[in-house]
């Protein structure tokens, strides 16, 4: 006898119906599922089941020495691994007290900020497929290769870097590296206008997304939803201009703010943030200061017994790492406040009584990562 | 009234934005010297790979087959994965002392994360990264390699 | 007439009082159907084959990439080993399906589209059916393909392939009207229904020309609808991969898939040559009055490659539209054609009655 196993069922109304969007399913974009009740095509609840890839990040972290968990922090939001990287080295550098030379404080900042526009690039493919328009998906990676290929002649990979270590980097820059970017901002300043034309100004796009999945700003703070996705709705946010790391005290940009907060206001925003991005590195890419490009560590790296905490704007938010030591050389317990996973909750409070087609639109401007959900 | 002219701008805008659209996708169709696409196989010999590529970690040899592995496994306590194994042999160095000289250094694909960590902390600059990305094999074993070459000895004056 | 040696109503004639005289009348006409019905079949795949590269090596331009280039030169042969491929595939079958309707879904879908062929002019007298209400057969019978797929949604036992279904049922109901409204315009300007009659009346300039603005409105409105008609285009809601997989084919696979598949192109195809026919002039030559030498040399070129050029622009139109457009919802998809495309259209046959009934019209 086969053993029939009962997963349970939510409670619903009359002329309701369950659909499994996912694991499997195109516009997840990975393993994350979404038991819709529609009445219709209208989504009357929504409830997320997170964990189809979940890898006990946290729990590994504690067998592993500090050197070794940055490699593990590149696994949970793949797009911005190099942010998540900075989030674990400001951590063990500042509970040890290490001045990291200003080389390292300037090629950080600007990696991060390419980073960002990479993610944010492949988010606008994405949406543009999510919205049905396949031709932007094409666009948008094809201008994300460019980045990619800077980041593998300077550290030798294109999606998990591992490029930072405590104390500084793995090791300098390629000697391109700076006419490169350079380079590459010049061209993504001409290609981005083809982006406005193909999506942004579309009329099809436009009266899809306005007014559609509207988070206020007090839903925003009380679910705690940063990053772009937040700041759309008015939620001041951005950790690098509130609590500024590496140069982004000494760079002039803009937080871009929206009081909209609906669904085309979240695609303003990240487009804005492209622009802006671009803006940190103009000005930092000339102005790399010679010098080391990392501080002395030790060879084993024991952080004082105590509490710390650091946080960091990753391309969908704040990334908030947790580490409680006990003065040995691994962690005693880690915790990472994935931006992404905060930004799901607020998924069901928006799509109630839209289409299921805004469904799909709402998921994809809110921009997840399934594994910095899972971890 | 108001509304009835709205009518018509909106379908004036609209019509608009959609034949910019079609701007784009046009100027890109006829123009196919933009195309990015790499033909794979085909350009397998012209394939621009970048010196830093993480393929695989490999150890150096020379012409005399002499590669800098003391086996002293640094790179072993390193690796988050334990994808590397150092067997190492103590043998008599002549003038009666011990010395400890690698054995195997086996290392293993399949389980490696390419965080290069081993090859940061190597203190004899031993390892380095292969350029080699093909490692699609049939059978799983294949994926475990041994490093140091057969019949391959240490350089002189590592320590 | 200029174009006769490309006239194939003699050489039909001699075919058929051929087959009359050899054969009994009962056999003759089995043999004439036989004979068409191949040709038909015949030109039907290679038309699909080559419409699903056609359509693989456009977006693939549009989108920076060579498409595919593996299975022969250019991989033209693509489509063929994809054909193989399809029909060596096991046919699932459902459990709690409807097994009749889900078997018979894929064959209406691609009956509806089969029989809309028979009145499409290909050239002068190479059509199988020259019915004086051709427009309206044409447009009755490519409709008859929403059955299939209202059927298919139905029957895969599938919440996805329902909603693709019902969204494909809404769609057809509300754009049928534009297409039919959008055809009467061109109708009142030719004062026919018949395909041949209607060819023959542009022999001295197609109608998009000769029915000024309102006729260019016409052809908009007409590709817009046959768009929205064939679930193509920014208008594909119900297969619309990015929110319901894959719509209301969502359960199928091997060759009936291939057949929705096919069906697909077929429709795309026939939409296109309705609106090469009707609005771009058939398989007419393009003629520009007065310029006798420009003329004779447009006659020289075949009726036949006259007609495929033409229907190949108004497919490689509706490529583009759907290479470019994201894809619309369904209240917007009716908010279009109940707020924009249809008063427009009632205005637009207005005015075009107005120019004919003054003459206005070249």
């Amino acid at each position: 006898m086969k053993e029939v196993i009962h997963t349970p069922v939510p409670y619903i109304e009359e002329e309701e119906y369950h659909i499994n969007m996912g694991p499997q399913h195109p516009s997840t974009h990975g393993v994350l599922r979404l038991v819709v009740t529609l009445q219709g095509e209208i989504v009357k609840k929504l409830k997320p089941h997170c964990g189809y890839i979940h890898r006990g990040i946290e729990k590994m972290c504690e067998k592993d020495t500090y050197p070794q968990i940055i490699h593990l922090t590149d696994r949970m939001d793949y797009l911005s691994a190099h942010i998540n990287n900075h989030a674990v080295c400001l951590l063990v550098e500042n509970a040890l007290q290490v001045e990291v030379p200003e080389r390292v404080k300037y090629i950080r900042t600007i990696i991060d900020e390419l980073t960002r526009i990479q993610s944010h690039q492949l988010w606008w493919a994405c949406y543009g497929m999510d919205l049905g328009g396949l031709t932007c998906f094409f666009y948008g990676l094809r201008d994300r290769e460019k980045i990619l290929d800077i980041f593998e002649q300077s550290f030798g990979s294109r999606l998990l870097h591992s490029y930072y270590a405590p104390g500084g980097l793995m090791m300098d820059i390629h000697p391109d590296f700076q006419k490169n970017v350079k380079a590459f901002i010049k061209y993504f300043r001409k290609k981005i206008k083809d982006y406005d034309r193909i999506l942004t100004g579309n009329v099809i796009m436009q009266e899809r997304t306005r007014g559609i999945g509207i988070l206020t700003r007090d839903n925003a703070i009380s679910y705690a939803v940063t990053g772009p996705s937040g700041r759309a709705s008015g939620f001041s946010c951005d950790v690098r201009k509130h609590y500024p790391y590496a140069c982004y005290d000494k760079v002039d940009f803009k937080e871009i703010l929206y009081t909209e907060g609906d669904t085309l206001h979240r695609y303003f925003a990240r487009m804005e943030e492209m622009r802006e991005s671009m803006k940190i590195i103009e000005q930092l890419i000339d102005n790399i200061p010679a010098g080391d490009y990392s501080a002395k560590m030790k060879a084993v790296l024991k952080l004082p017994a105590g509490e710390y905490y650091q946080r960091v704007e990753t391309a969908r938010g704040e990334l908030g790492v947790y580490c409680i030591s006990d003065g040995n050389k691994t962690p005693f317990r880690m915790k990472f406040r994935s931006p992404n996973f905060s930004n799901l909750g607020v998924l069901d409070s928006i799509s109630r009584d839209t289409k299921i087609a805004d469904l799909v639109a709402i998921g994809a401007s809110l921009d997840f990562v399934i594994p910095d959900i899972d971890r | 009234m108001n509304s009835f002219f709205k009518y018509f701008t909106d379908i004036y805008s609209g019509v608009k934005s959609l034949l910019t659209g079609m701007s784009v996708t046009g100027k890109y169709f006829f123009s196919p010297g933009q195309i990015v696409t790499e033909q794979y196989p085909e350009n397998r010999k012209k394939l621009l790979m970048q010196e830093r590529f993480k393929g695989e970690v490999i150890m150096p040899h020379d012409q005399n087959n002499q590669h800098r592995c003391t086996g002293c496994g640094i790179c072993e306590t390193n690796c988050p994965n334990g994808s590397i194994e150092v067997i190492s042999n103590r043998i008599d160095s002549g003038d009666g002392k011990k010395v400890r000289i690698i054995d195997k250094h086996i290392y293993h694909l399949s389980m490696c994360t390419f965080c290069g960590l081993c090859i940061k902390t190597c203190p004899s600059d031993a390892l380095a990264w292969g350029q080699q990305f093909e490692h699609a094999v049939f059978d799983r074993a294949k994926l475990t390699k041994t490093l140091n070459k057969p019949g391959s000895s240490i350089l002189k004056g590592i320590e | 007439m200029a174009f006769s040696i490309y006239d194939f109503t003699s050489f039909n004639q001699a075919i058929d009082k051929a087959l009359y005289n050899a054969l009994p009348p009962v056999w003759a006409l089995i043999v004439e159907m036989t004979i068409i019905g191949l040709v038909f079949l015949l030109f039907y795949a290679l038309v699909g084959l080559f419409l699903v590269y056609a359509e693989r090596k456009v977006c693939a331009f549009m989108q920076n990439r060579v498409g595919p280039n593996r299975v022969g030169p250019y991989g033209i042969f693509q489509t063929i080993a994809d054909f193989i491929k399809l029909l060596m595939k096991e046919l699932i079958t459902i459990k709690n399906s409807d097994k009749l309707l889900f078997n018979l879904a894929p064959f209406i879908v691609i009956i509806a589209s089969f029989m809309a062929i028979a009145a499409i002019p290909f050239g002068k007298g190479l059509h199988a059916i020259d019915f004086d209400i051709g427009i309206l057969y044409v447009i009755a019978v490519s409709s008859l393909g929403v059955v299939g797929i209202l059927l298919a949604g139905w029957s895969s036992n599938n919440k996805y392939s329902l909603i693709g279904a019902m969204r494909s049922g809404a769609q057809i109901v509300s754009y049928e009207l534009s297409v039919g409204l959008s055809l009467l315009t061109i109708i009142i300007l030719a004062g026919t229904m018949q395909f041949s009659q209607i060819v023959e009346g542009q022999a001295t300039g197609w109608f998009i020309f000769k029915g000024h603005i309102p006729a260019f409105i016409a052809f908009v409105m007409f590709l817009i609808a046959s768009t929205a008609e064939t679930n193509r285009g920014p208008f594909d809601l119900a297969e619309a991969e990015s929110e319901l997989t894959a719509g209301f084919h969502t359960e199928y696979s091997g060759i009936k898939f291939a057949f929705f598949f096919l069906a697909e192109y077929m429709n795309m195809f026939i939409v296109a040559s309705i609106a090469a026919t009707v609005f771009l002039g058939g398989w007419m030559p393009f003629h520009v009055g007065g310029w006798s030498g420009f003329n004779h040399i447009m006659d020289f070129i075949p009726p036949f490659i006259w007609y495929l050029g033409k229907t190949a622009f108004v497919i490689f139109l509706m490529m583009w539209f759907k290479w470019t457009f994201p894809r619309l919802r369904i209240d917007q998809l009716l908010n279009l054609e109940w707020k924009y495309l249809l008063p427009i259209n009632l205005v637009n046959i207005l005015v075009m009655a107005f120019i004919v009934l003054m003459g206005w019209h070249f």
